[in-house]
C-alpha cells in the first residue's frame, strides 16, 4: 500500500510537471516568440484556459503527499522554508499576471504584465529544479525528523550545503531549459504564423540544449549520490522509464524534422514523465535522504500513515483521477485546433 | 516578538482572513450567477444575461485574486505548521487532496468557458459552465470546513504507535456533525455577502440615474436574496453553530459570552465589556434566561460559567472572542433589519425612489465583510488553547526548525503583496463598475 502510495504520489508531481512545464515554457519563451501584442494574446490565449487547471496537479499531488505521508510534507516544507516562499510568491506573481492582463488595452500595463509572466515562468523551473536536486543529494535531516538548511551557504555539495549549491542549481538550469523546450513544443503545435515560426525555430536548439544539460546533470548526479544509478540494475520499473524518457526524447526529434509538432509534444511530455519516474524507481522507497546516514532517511514505510486512511484515499482517488482526466480531455477538446488572438475584450 | 508561534499565528490569521474576503464573495456570486443565467435561459429576456455578463466580470477578478491568495494557506501547513501536519496528516490530508481532486480541477477546467465562453457556447452550455463554478466552489468550500472541522471537534480518529492521529472511520471524519452545521451557516454567509454586493451596485446606480433596467434589476435580486438568506444565516443555521459550540465547547461558550459564574437561566448579554481581571460584565445589558434557551433549549438550562473550568484551558483571548462575537451576532441582527426593511419597500414598489434607503444599501455591503470575520475569529480564538480541541494545544504546532525572523519577514512580504493586490482590486472593480453592464440584445 505505501509503495502504491509512493507512486501515486510521483505520477501526480510528474504530471504537474508535464502539464505546468509547457505553460511555464510558454511564458519563458513569450517575450522572444511572440513580439506583438497581437502575438502574446496568441501564447496567453494557448495557455489561459489550462494554467490554472495545470498548477492543480501541483495541489492535487501535495494533498495526496500530505495525506500519505504526512512527515515527509512537514519536514521538507518547514527545512526549505524561505525557498518554499519565493514558490509560492512566484506562482503568485505570475497567476495575476496571466490573469489581469487583458483587463487593460494599455501598452505599458501589458508589457509590465509581459516581464513579470517571464521573470517568475523563469524563476519557477529553477527553483522547482533546485528542489529536485536536493531530493537526490540529500538533505541533514535528523533523527528528529526536522532539518533546517539556508537558501545558500559556499554552493559546494559537501559540508553544509545550502538549498542553492552548484548541483542543485546546476539541475535547475536542467529543468528550465527542458521547460522552456516543453514549451516551445506546445506553442509550435497550437499557434500558426510568426509564433510558430520562432518557436519552431527554437525548439530545436533547446533540444540540443536539452541533450547536453541531460547528459552533464547525469554525470554530476552520479558524482553527488552514487547510490542511485547503483540502485538502476534491480529496478525494472526504471528501466520501464528509461525506455519512456529515451522514446520521449526519440520522438521529440522525429516529431520535430518531420514538423508534426503535437507527436513531438507527446515526445517532449513522455520525456519528462520518463526522467522524473526513473529517479523515483532509483531513490524508492527514500522519498528525503538523509546526508547524516540512511537510518535518518525519510522512507515510504516510515513516513505513511495507517492503512485504513491509505484505504480511503485510494477509494476516492480512483474516483477523482479519471474525472480529472476527462475535464482535461475535454478542455483540450473545446480549445482544439490553432489558437488565434482573441478579439479585444473576448479572451486573454 | 522573538516567539515563532506568535508569528505562525499572526501569519496565518492574517493571510486567511485576506484570502477569504474573495471565495466569500464568489461562492455566494456563482449562485446568483447560476440563477440569473437560469432566468435567462427560462424567460428568454435579454436583461438577466446582461446581469449576469457584469457579475461574471466581478466574479472572474475576485476569483483570480481567489485562487492566488489561497495558494500559501495551503503551503502553510507544512512550513509553519510542520509538528501540527505531522500529528494530524494522515486525517486532513484526506480533505485537503479531495479538495484538488473534486473541487479545483472542476473549478479551473470551466473559469475560461464562465469568463470568456458566452459567444463559443450555447446558452445552455453557458449555464453548464456557471453551474459547474457554483458546484466547484461549494464543494471546496465543504472540505476546507471539514478539516476545519476535525480541529474544532476531532472524530472518527486514532492514536497511531507514534502517537500521531490515525483514520478509524472515514465517513465519520468527513460527515462531522460540526462540519454540516458550520458548512451551512457559511455558505449562507457567502450568499448574504453576494446579495449586499448585488444591492449596493444596485442602489449606487440608481442613485446615479445610470443603467435603469439593470439599476432595478441587481436591487430586486439583491434585496430578495438578501432577506431570505440574511434571515436563514441566523436560523436555522446560526442557532444549529451556536448549539454546536455549547454542546463540544461549553468554555467557548462561556468566553463568547464573558460568563464567569455557572447557573440556570442564564442571562444573554447583548452590550457589555467584559473584565477578565475582575472575572465580570461591566455595564451590561441583558436578557434574562435567553443564553439557556438558545444554547440548550430550555429557559432553565444550567449554562457553565468560566470558572468552573481550569484556567489553562480557556481561550487565551477572552476579550477579543467576545468582542467578535457580539460584532458577528449585532451586524447579523441589522442586516436582517436592512433588507427586511428594504423588501418592504420593494413589495410597496417605493425601494427604486427611496433615496435614503439606497444610500444604506450601498453603504451595506461591508456588513458582511465584516461579520464573517468576526464569525472566524469567534471560531478560531475560541477554539484556543487548542490546534485540535482536546488533542493538540497550538503551542505543540509549530515548525521546531523554524525561527521568528524567518515568519516575521514572510509576513511582512505578504503584507506587502497584499497591499499590491487591494490597489489592483479597486482599480479593476472600479472599472468595471464605471463601465457598467454591457448589453448584446440585439437593440444594442
Amino acid at each position: 500500500m505505501e509503495m502504491l502510495w509512493f507512486w501515486l504520489v510521483s505520477v501526480m508531481v510528474a504530471i504537474y510537471v508535464v502539464m505546468d512545464g509547457f505553460d511555464f515554457g510558454a511564458g519563458i519563451l513569450h517575450l522572444v516568440v511572440a513580439q506583438t501584442n497581437e502575438e502574446r494574446r496568441q501564447v496567453l490565449g494557448a495557455i489561459g484556459p489550462l494554467w490554472d487547471g495545470n498548477e492543480v496537479w501541483l495541489l492535487a499531488g501535495g494533498g495526496s503527499m500530505f495525506l500519505a505521508f504526512p512527515k515527509v510534507l512537514a519536514s521538507g516544507f518547514s527545512g526549505f522554508y524561505l525557498a518554499i516562499w519565493l514558490v509560492v510568491w512566484c506562482l503568485m506573481l505570475r497567476g495575476i499576471s496571466i490573469e489581469f492582463r487583458s483587463h487593460l488595452e494599455d501598452g505599458l500595463w501589458r508589457r509590465f504584465w509581459d516581464g513579470t509572466f517571464a521573470l517568475s515562468s523563469v524563476l519557477l523551473p529553477i527553483l522547482f529544479g533546485a528542489a529536485l536536486g536536493n531530493v537526490l543529494r540529500g538533505v541533514p535531516v535528523d533523527g528528529t525528523g526536522y532539518f533546517e538548511m539556508a537558501l545558500w551557504t559556499d554552493f559546494r555539495v559537501g559540508g553544509t550545503p545550502g538549498i542553492l549549491d552548484w548541483y542543485t542549481v546546476l539541475i535547475g538550469v536542467f529543468a528550465l531549459v527542458t521547460v522552456a523546450a516543453h514549451g516551445a513544443l506546445f506553442l509550435a503545435w497550437k499557434t500558426g504564423g510568426a509564433v510558430h515560426d520562432r518557436a519552431k525555430g527554437l525548439a530545436l536548439k533547446l533540444w540540443g540544449a536539452v541533450l547536453v544539460l541531460w547528459i552533464v546533470a547525469s554525470f554530476a548526479t552520479s558524482a553527488v549520490n552514487p547510490d542511485i544509478f547503483h540502485r538502476l540494475p534491480q529496478a525494472p520499473l526504471g528501466w520501464v522509464a528509461s525506455l519512456i524518457f529515451l522514446a520521449g526524447l526519440g520522438l521529440v526529434f522525429v516529431g520535430i524534422k518531420r514538423e508534426r509538432f503535437l507527436l513531438a509534444f507527446l515526445g517532449s511530455g513522455a520525456f519528462i514523465l520518463g526522467i522524473l519516474a526513473a529517479s523515483a524507481a532509483c531513490v524508492y522507497p527514500v522519498m528525503l535522504k538523509s546526508t547524516l546516514g540512511p537510518q535518518f532517511d525519510l522512507t515510504a514505510h516510515n513516513a505513511a500513515v495507517g492503512a485504513h486512511g491509505l484505504r480511503a484515499g485510494l477509494v476516492w482517488w480512483l474516483i477523482g483521477f479519471p474525472i480529472a482526466i476527462g475535464y482535461l480531455a475535454f478542455l483540450f477538446r473545446f480549445n482544439r485546433g490553432k489558437v488565434k488572438a482573441a478579439a479585444e475584450g473576448e479572451g486573454y | 516578538m522573538g516567539d515563532p508561534l506568535f508569528w505562525h499565528r499572526l501569519q496565518f490569521g492574517f493571510t486567511a482572513t485576506y484570502h477569504y474576503l474573495f471565495p466569500q464573495l464568489t461562492m455566494g456570486l456563482a449562485l446568483v450567477i447560476v440563477v440569473l443565467k437560469a432566468m435567462g435561459l427560462r424567460t428568454g429576456e435579454a436583461r438577466y444575461n446582461d446581469a449576469a455578463r457584469f457579475w461574471i466580470k466581478i466574479f472572474g477578478i475576485n476569483f483570480a485574486i481567489g485562487v492566488v491568495t489561497g495558494i500559501p494557506l495551503e503551503f502553510q501547513f507544512g512550513t509553519n505548521w510542520a509538528a501540527f501536519s505531522r500529528f494530524s496528516g494522515g486525517i486532513i490530508g484526506q480533505t485537503l487532496g479531495m479538495e484538488g481532486m473534486f473541487a479545483f480541477f472542476l473549478e479551473s477546467s470551466f473559469l475560461g468557458m464562465l469568463i470568456w465562453g458566452e459567444k463559443k457556447l450555447s446558452p445552455k452550455g453557458h449555464f453548464g459552465a456557471a453551474l459547474a463554478l457554483w458546484i466547484g466552489s461549494w464543494l471546496s468550500g465543504y472540505f476546507i470546513i471539514a478539516t476545519n472541522a476535525f480541529m474544532q471537534h476531532p472524530v472518527g480518529y486514532t492514536h497511531a504507535a507514534d502517537g500521531s492521529l490515525q483514520l478509524a472511520s472515514f465517513w465519520a471524519f468527513l460527515l462531522n456533525p460540526w462540519a454540516l452545521g458550520q458548512y451551512a451557516h457559511n455558505m449562507i454567509a457567502a450568499v448574504v455577502t453576494a446579495s449586499f454586493v448585488v444591492a449596493a451596485i444596485g442602489a449606487y446606480w440608481t442613485l446615479k440615474g445610470l443603467h435603469p433596467e439593470q439599476a432595478r434589476l441587481n436591487l430586486r435580486t439583491g434585496t430578495i436574496m438578501g432577506l431570505i438568506f440574511s434571515a436563514l444565516v441566523a436560523f436555522p443555521t446560526g442557532d444549529i453553530s451556536g448549539k454546536l459550540v455549547a454542546k463540544y465547547q461549553p468554555i467557548t461558550l462561556a468566553a463568547m459570552e464573558g460568563r464567569f459564574e455557572s447557573g440556570p437561566r442564564a442571562n444573554l448579554t447583548l452590550i457589555g465589556q467584559p473584565d477578565v481581571a475582575r472575572r465580570r460584565i461591566e455595564n451590561p445589558i441583558q436578557l434574562p434566561a435567553v443564553l439557556s434557551f438558545i444554547a440548550y433549549g430550555s429557559f432553565s438550562s444550567n449554562v457553565k460559567g468560566l470558572l468552573e473550568f481550569p484556567e489553562d484551558q480557556w481561550p487565551q483571548n477572552i476579550e477579543l472572542l467576545y468582542y467578535s462575537f457580539h460584532i458577528m451576532a449585532g451586524l447579523g441582527t441589522i442586516m436582517i433589519a436592512v433588507m427586511g426593511l428594504a423588501a418592504l419597500l420593494l413589495w410597496k414598489n417605493r425601494l427604486d425612489t427611496a433615496r435614503p434607503m439606497l444610500w444604506v444599501l450601498m453603504l451595506a455591503f461591508p456588513f458582511p465583510y465584516i461579520a464573517t470575520a468576526a464569525g472566524w475569529a469567534v471560531a478560531e480564538f475560541g477554539r484556543q488553547p487548542w490546534l485540535i480541541y482536546g488533542l493538540l494545544r497550538t503551542l505543540q504546532g509549530g515548525s521546531p526548525t523554524v525561527n521568528a525572523g524567518h515568519t516575521a519577514f514572510t509576513t511582512l512580504g505578504f503584507a506587502g503583496i497584499f497591499v499590491v493586490l487591494s490597489v489592483l482590486w479597486l482599480f479593476l472593480i472600479g472599472r468595471e463598475i464605471s463601465h457598467g453592464p454591457v448589453s448584446h440584445s440585439p437593440k444594442a
